[in-house]
This record gives structure tokens, C-alpha cells and sequence, in this order.
């Protein structure tokens, strides 16, 4: 590791603050998602991202996190986080990769970032390329078409992260659309699957490096997360799906953040 | 006779050879899309993606981000017709190099019905920020335009008729695209004939009938929908005052409405729209069945410029 533990859970920390911070001056933004994702967007800028890895995000609403995870990365300047969807700001309310460097793909739209990872690991064999999708955008026909592509075509270099939070804009995952056996639906096409804590630096640094040894399958790492984490009144509530917080949320939740 | 997409085919194979950045993408057609032979030839640059349209655009999406140039095919109903997302988000919003080869289009899958008739394509694709829309009218025409979009850069539609029709282009005339040919063109002519794809020779046609009862005639044709040759649709606009846009698709959104914005915006004269008239397809024996029924016709584009004339003059 490049840093240790306590270097990274700062760094989370930080990205976390940004997140609130950049969500209550836009007025909007997704600070479920952002917050679930955050520690597997650090671990894979900070420690996991090697060379001529790639990484895809495909539920681009999480942006807040991952341009918060690129500033404290020196990726982009810092200042530029408070221009998050203002007019002619790089940083769109869904990424874009022809307005920011260092986007590999347009997302937002659900469903689309796991194909467009297995295109690309189709080609570029000697790479590590990796993907985070959301548990919710499992209801998408598109990404399971790019399950099977990718099961099909042997992307041993592809390892997808779902940030298994369990919350969508409507109600919980189970509510509005249920998965079944997730894990049982990966495995019976043909992925390597493994399941951690998404909040743990070592179980997400340690599954990548088994992932690594896989030689013929995709692997996908189920993170379990949660929805909101660490801002007490938005943890496992849907309603923080897409909200801003008001000047005594916000405040409320920076105080948390501490 | 020979078909657009066997242009399509050939030509692909002969860039095979020569550009190893060529990859190409079915979703479970690759004979009828006619990419069989490249992929016999070149099978580690080919992916089959079984039914998945939409992950035939994406993954070829990823394909493109990873530098290389994908050709995507199925049915136009399918693609784009499914895709329009997909091709939107990833493709175009990306401005990647990734072809969308939509075969079958117009009426020719004229046995399967209205589902598999694409009349909106078109529409669909040239609404789009970054795409360039191409439709080829013969075999020749269908080389030359698949070599170029493999060269042009951009997030490209490629539209192919699936039935055999007159090969009317010469082996060595000029493709550019965007850039419009004029196939016939009179010293003094009254009215400008547009067309794009496989109807063009109906619109010769109809000239050569123009012809023989004394009014002048010229034929564009607009194989490269977008970007749009706007000077030469306003020079003939000019010299004739007069135009029919003709087009197996809607007349709405389709190649006729993008003549319409550029006259309405340059120099606005009468024009007729021959093409479907807001109406489904339906089955037949033969897609001529179909052009009949639905005034896809020389008669039917005769009758088009009377009346333009008759507006025209009065």
C-alpha cells in the first residue's frame, strides 16, 4: 500500500466534507450514492489504479464524490469544486468526459458504464480496468447484456465494484425492484464474485488483489455500503437519493464530519 | 443490380486489411449485415454480442475509447432504433469514433412488416450533437462511403438497403462527405430533385420523363444528410426555384425537413416532399410493393413536381 489505513480514512474524510460542502452551494446533487461510494473511489485513485488502469464510473450521479477523490488526488485544483454544475464549469452534474481529463466515459444514464469497461478491457488486455456501477442500476437490461459480454469474451482484467448501498430514488432496492440472489446471478454467469465491507480500505485493496489473480473470468466485488454514510439523518434514507441540504442540515452534517 | 449492403461487406473486408484499428460489432446478424466475411478473416477483430443491441453500442463504445474504431451492425429498427440513448450518451456526448451500421433500412425487409421497417433513422440520428448521418444509393457509393466514415473521426450513422437495386454511380466518381453529387443536371433547368438511397433511380426517372416533355431537371444526391451541403442545396435552390426532396423514410425529420432548415434559413422557394406520409409500413412480398402503396414512386415524384412548379408560378 501507498498509504496506510489511516492516511486513506483522512482522505475519505475530507472527500466527504467536499461532497457537502459542493452539494449545498450548487443546491443539488446526489449525497446517498457520493457518500456510500466513497471509500472505493479513494481506494481506487489512491491505491489501486496502476500504469494504464482505467477506471469507468457508470452511476455518474455520485460525481460529487469522484471529483472530490480527484481534487484531493491533485488530479484537478481544489477551487474548482466549488464550480460543481455551475454554467460552463467542467464539472457537469453528471461527468462528461470531452469537458473534464481524466473522465473516461460520459454516465449518468444507468446501465451503460460496465459495457463500455468490458469494451475497453476487450482491447487493452495488458490493463487493469475497473468499473463501479450502483446496486440499483442492476435493473437495467443494458448492463446485463455487458455481463454476459464480458463472461463470454474471458476480461479476467475487468473488476467491477457495485457500491451495494441498497437505497434508490423511489424506496429501498428490495422494494422497488428486487435483485434476487445478486451473487448467485454473477456466478451462474461465469464471474468471479466476492463480497466485502465497501467502508474497509483493507477488504477493498485486499479483494482487488485476489481479483488480479483471476485468469479467465471478470470479477465483480460486492461492497456493501451505506446509503449516506456519515452524515447521521441521510444514512439508509431514500429521500437523500438527490437533495441538498439547508444551511442547518448543512452545518449539521459538518459538524458530523469530524 | 447489387445490394448497398455487399458494398458495405466488400469494402469493410478491404479496410480490414488495411487499418488494424478496424473492429466490428453484431448483435447476432452478422450474414445478413453482410460482416461474415470479416469476420471469417479477421475473427480476433470481430464480437459477436448475441441479441443486445444496446450492449452492441456500448461495449463498442468502451471498444473506441480504447482507440479503436468500432463498426456496429444490426437492423436499423434495432439500431438505432433501440440504441438512440446509448448512441446519444456514449457515442456522440463521448464524440467517438463508433459507426452505427443500421441495415434493412427503408422498406427492405418489406416481408417482415412494420416492425422491421426502419422509416424514422434518419430522424433519429441526425438530431444528434456530433453525428455525421450517410446514406449510400448503390453498391459503388456504399464502398466508397464505408471507407470513409471509417476515416472521418466522428460518431458516424451508416444507413444500407437490404435488396438488390441498380448499381447508377460509376466505380471511380467522386464521395466526399458532405460534400453533395449531382447526377443529372440540365443547363436550364426549373426544378431541383434531392433524394438519398436506393429511391435515387425513381428520381432519374421521373427527370428523364421531366425531360422529354421540355422542363429542365437537376438530381442531387444527398447521400451525407449531415453535416448538410448547404451550398449547393441554395446555388440550385437559386437557379430553380423549385425543389422535391425524395426519401424512403418519414417526411417528418427526414432528409426532406434538413433541406427545409437550410432553404427556410437561406433562400426559402416551394418544395414537395415525396416519402412516407406519417404511416407505419406493413408486409410484402418485395419492398417495390411498398414503395407503391406508399407514393415511392416516379409517378408519384412527377406528380410531387407539378405541383411544386404550379406553386412556383403562381
Amino acid at each position: 500500500m501507498n498509504h496506510t489505513t489511516n492516511e486513506l480514512k483522512k482522505v475519505a474524510l475530507q472527500v466527504r466534507k467536499d461532497i457537502i460542502d459542493m452539494i449545498y452551494k450548487a443546491g443539488s446533487g446526489h449525497p446517498g450514492g457520493s457518500l456510500s461510494a466513497t471509500e472505493i473511489l479513494v481506494a481506487i485513485y489512491f491505491e489501486i489504479l496502476k500504469d494504464d488502469d482505467v477506471f469507468f464510473l457508470s452511476n455518474g450521479h455520485v460525481c460529487p464524490a469522484l471529483y472530490a477523490v480527484m481534487a484531493e488526488k491533485g488530479m484537478i485544483e481544489k477551487s474548482l469544486l466549488d464550480s460543481y454544475t455551475t454554467l460552463n464549469s467542467p464539472l457537469q452534474g453528471h461527468p462528461e468526459r470531452t469537458k473534464l481529463k481524466g473522465i473516461m466515459n460520459t454516465s449518468g444514464p444507468l446501465g451503460l458504464g460496465l459495457a463500455q469497461a468490458s469494451g475497453y478491457a476487450a482491447i487493452k488486455k495488458d490493463s487493469h480496468i475497473y468499473c463501479m456501477t450502483s446496486d440499483a442500476e442492476h435493473d437495467e437490461g443494458n448492463h446485463w447484456e455487458a455481463v454476459m459480454f464480458a463472461a463470454k469474451y474471458n476480461l479476467n482484467n475487468l473488476i467491477q465494484f457495485i457500491d451495494r448501498n441498497r437505497i434508490q430514488i423511489e424506496g429501498t432496492v428490495e422494494e422497488i425492484m428486487p435483485l434476487g440472489n445478486l451473487i448467485g446471478r454473477y456466478r451462474s454467469f461465469g464471474w468471479k464474485v466476492m463480497e466485502i465491507d465497501g467502508h474497509d480500505f483493507n477488504e477493498i485493496i485486499r479483494s482487488v488483489e485476489t481479483a488480479k489473480e483471476e485468469v479467465e473470468a471478470p470479477t465483480v466485488i460486492v461492497a456493501n455500503t451505506l446509503f449516506g454514510k456519515g452524515v447521521s439523518y441521510m444514512e439508509n434514507d431514500p429521500d437523500w437519493h438527490a437533495k441538498a441540504p439547508n444551511e442547518v442540515e448543512y452545518k449539521k452534517a459538518m459538524e458530523e464530519l469530524k | 443490380m447489387k445490394s448497398i449492403r455487399d458494398g458495405f461487406g466488400e469494402a469493410l473486408v478491404e479496410l480490414g486489411e488495411t487499418n488494424k484499428d478496424i473492429v466490428v460489432l453484431t448483435a447476432d446478424l452478422a450474414d445478413s449485415t453482410r460482416v461474415k466475411q470479416f469476420a471469417d478473416k479477421f475473427p480476433d477483430r470481430f464480437f459477436q454480442v448475441g441479441v443486445a443491441e444496446q450492449g452492441l453500442v456500448t461495449v463498442a463504445a468502451g471498444m473506441a475509447e480504447a482507440g479503436k474504431i468500432p463498426f456496429t451492425t444490426s437492423y436499423a429498427v434495432f439500431s438505432p432504433g433501440r440504441t438512440f440513448e446509448q448512441i446519444k450518451v456514449t457515442v456522440a456526448l463521448n464524440d467517438l469514433p463508433v459507426k452505427i451500421i443500421g441495415a434493412h433500412a427503408g422498406f427492405g425487409a418489406s416481408m417482415y412488416g412494420a416492425t422491421h421497417e426502419s422509416l424514422e433513422d434518419i430522424a433519429l440520428m441526425r438530431v444528434i450533437p456530433n453525428m455525421v448521418v450517410v446514406s449510400p444509393c448503390d453498391y459503388e457509393e456504399a464502398k466508397k462511403a464505408t471507407m470513409a466514415v471509417a476515416n472521418n473521426g466522428k460518431p458516424t450513422y451508416l444507413r444500407l438497403s437490404r435488396q438488390d437495386s441498380p448499381v447508377f454511380t460509376k466505380i471511380d466518381s467522386k464521395f466526399e462527405i458532405g460534400k453533395a453529387n449531382i447526377l443529372h443536371e440540365n443547363k436550364n433547368p426549373k426544378v431541383t430533385i434531392v433524394g438519398t438511397g436506393p429511391i435515387l433511380p425513381e428520381a432519374l426517372e421521373a427527370a428523364k420523363t421531366l425531360e422529354e416533355s421540355g422542363i429542365g431537371v437537376v438530381v442531387i444526391n444527398l447521400h451525407t444528410i449531415k453535416p448538410l451541403d448547404e451550398q449547393t442545396l441554395v446555388h440550385y435552390a437559386k437557379i430553380t426555384g423549385a425543389v422535391v426532396t425524395v426519401e424512403e423514410h418519414q417526411v417528418m425529420g427526414g432528409m426532406g425537413s434538413a433541406v427545409a432548415e437550410v432553404l427556410a434559413r437561406n433562400f426559402p422557394v416551394p418544395i414537395e416532399f415525396v416519402g412516407v406520409q406519417d404511416s407505419f409500413g406493413e408486409s410484402a412480398k418485395t419492398y417495390q410493393g411498398l414503395w407503391h402503396k406508399f407514393g415511392l414512386t416516379k409517378e408519384k415524384i412527377n406528380e410531387a413536381i407539378k405541383k411544386v412548379l404550379h406553386r412556383k408560378n403562381t
